[in-house]
């Protein structure tokens, strides 16, 4: 039981891990994108941002479970299998990009328009814009938001054990479930609670010390 | 140093269509500080927003030391590299400071000169040399947020001045301070101006910005410039709005068969005694209504609203003499007065000018 439990920890750590730099890198810039090109955005243009946002609105409408099967053939193709925790960060990041998507979008919103307007004022670029402004402006709601992805992973991550995956959820089915294992599942559970947890408090612990940074004395 | 011929801004709302500039002509000198001053609407906003081409206006030039800025600008929405140069050639400060939270005071100072791709050892320099300059030396590594609203707005006034610009503007940089805070940068905005020869336009909604710091000022209403000028032009320009507005001098006539008049000392008239020469010379009784004493654009500057009995046909001899003065007098129309001894709501009596009668 115990070598079972922790190659399914490992596993899990591994999926959510890997497949949460594929959400950042891909879900960043088109949180930001959605920003820019909307509606009196510094890179207005109806047609893209309606694109991307249709995009999004489909990624985040599918249950996770149908994404899954319905990305084997691309996910086949990526990895050369669908099966194993490799294969499952692909639908893993293909599912949590377009939900970071909006965490940034949100974020970034929030930034005060008269900071960029200061930027502007001083002949910065759009990417200068981006870059030092936008994002270390909104770092803290980002983090918040990363923090919340990646635990929703984690629960993907259980859900893709059911399709092949390796990992926690992968265990407490076929032992747990299957088994009828009542006490392995019980401790798959325990182990995922604590992972969740243990992300909460980083991330929150992140934003804290970020907050304190600037905004209060 | 800053021009702006024909500006005019309109702004589609929801297909209506808002015209916030309508043909302004701006004239600011080099080395001067100029003020656009009016009530919240009447396109100020707009107008300094487009000296800058932070919005687009509709249509006119606006050229800044001499490049023209909408030329650069080109077609497109996005700022190309020449408006963004010419751009960091002039500082702008804002009413809520628009400082970045999340940087301290001197990497706030240093985003300009990161942009301008000043390299590091230099930008540090520059910046803490700058926050000497507004008195924050000993603020360098704090955060805005620790700052009290004088203390940012200097900061960001010290930010503006991290590209050597020639022109700063002032989009209601005092409007969100207490008045003694505002009388500081103020005076920090002042000597500026005669240390680096800096040229400021700024625009408010404040007389009293315009009293302390300006040396030229306009007034904006729905859109346009209705007058303009220096301070001393406006004061010295009978029936000036401005000027009135400058300088307010309030009081009713006693009654009916009295003129009252508006008279204005400034430079040589101010330190003679010409109402007790007035009351020798042609034997009248003359009451002051009100009186205001002040420093206009570092000159000394009176009003006074005086009362002469009889109508103003009587009185035209003395107000002659007090022309020959070097005054400036404006009669306070009669009528105004005559009514108001009947319907007292219409006693609010308008300078008019002489003659008009």
């Amino acid at each position: 039981m115990q070598p079972l439990l922790s190659q399914g920890t490992i596993d899990t750590l591994y999926m959510v891990l890997w497949s949460s730099l594929v959400t950042v890198a891909g879900g960043l810039p088109l949180g930001v994108l959605l920003v820019l090109t909307d509606k009196g955005g510094l890179l207005q243009n109806r047609p893209v941002n309606k694109v991307i946002g249709v995009v999004v609105n489909i990624g985040r409408s599918m249950p996770f479970i149908i994404l899954l099967i319905a990305l084997i053939p691309f996910t086949t193709w990526v990895v050369g299998t669908f099966i194993g925790p490799t294969a499952m960060i692909v639908p893993l990041a293909v599912g949590a990009i377009p939900f970071f998507a909006r965490l940034v979008e949100t974020a970034i919103r929030e930034v005060d328009h008269g900071l960029v307007e200061a930027v502007q004022s001083m002949g910065g670029s759009i990417p200068t814009i981006v870059r030092k402004v936008l994002l270390p402006q909104a770092l803290p709601s980002l983090i918040a938001g990363l923090t919340t992805t990646v635990i929703t992973l984690v629960s993907y991550s259980a859900m893709a054990g059911a399709v092949g995956g390796e990992g926690l959820g992968s265990k407490a089915i076929t032992y747990g479930f299957q088994r009828f294992e009542t006490q392995f599942m019980l401790i798959t559970v325990g182990v995922l609670i604590a992972i969740v947890t243990v992300i909460q408090l980083i991330g929150d612990g992140a934003v804290r010390l970020l907050a304190r940074r600037g905004r209060t004395s | 140093m800053i021009t702006t011929t024909g500006l005019t801004k309109v702004y589609q709302s929801r297909g209506r269509e808002v015209t916030a500039l309508d043909g302004v002509d701006l004239h600011v000198r080099e080395g001067e500080v100029f003020g656009v001053i009016g009530q919240s609407g009447a396109g100020k906003s707009s107008l300094i927003r487009c000296v800058n081409l932070l919005e687009r206006p509709t249509t006119g030039t606006v050229t800044v030391d001499g490049v023209d800025l909408t030329a650069l600008a080109g077609r497109g929405r996005r700022a190309g590299k020449e408006l963004r140069q010419a751009r960091s050639r002039i500082g702008m400060v804002f009413q809520h400071f628009n400082l970045l939270s999340a940087r301290t005071v001197q990497a706030n100072i240093e985003l300009p000169l990161e942009i301008l791709g000043v390299s590091g050892k230099e930008r540090s320099r520059k910046a803490l040399e700058l926050l000497d300059l507004v008195g924050l030396a000993d603020k360098a590594k704090a955060y805005p947020a620790q700052l009290s609203g004088g203390q940012k707005q200097r900061v960001g006034i010290a930010r503006a001045l991290a590209g050597d610009p020639k022109v700063l503007l002032s989009d209601e940089a005092t409007s969100a301070l207490d008045p003694e805070t505002t009388r500081s940068i103020l005076q920090l905005l002042r000597d500026l101006n005669q240390q680096l020869g800096l040229t400021v336009l700024l625009i408010t909604h404040e007389m009293d910005v315009v009293k302390t710091v300006c040396d030229s000022a306009a007034l904006m209403k729905r859109g346009r410039i209705v007058e303009s000028g220096t301070v001393g032009e406006l004061l010295a320009t009978p029936g000036s709005e401005l000027a009135a507005e400058l300088f307010p001098v309030t009081g009713e006539a006693t009654g009916p068969e009295r003129t009252v008049v508006d008279v204005t000392f400034h430079g040589e008239s101010a330190t003679q005694p010409v109402i007790s020469q007035l009351a020798r010379t042609y034997n009248v009784d003359i009451s002051i209504l009100g009186a205001a004493m002040d420093t206009v654009g570092g000159r000394q500057i009176g009003r006074m609203r005086i009362e002469l009995p009889g109508r103003y046909e009587e009185n035209v001899v003395p107000v002659g003499f007090l022309r020959e003065q070097g005054l400036q007098v404006d009669v306070v129309e009669a009528d105004a007065v005559d009514t108001a001894v009947e319907i007292p709501a219409q006693a609010v009596a308008a300078p008019v000018k002489e003659g008009a009668k």
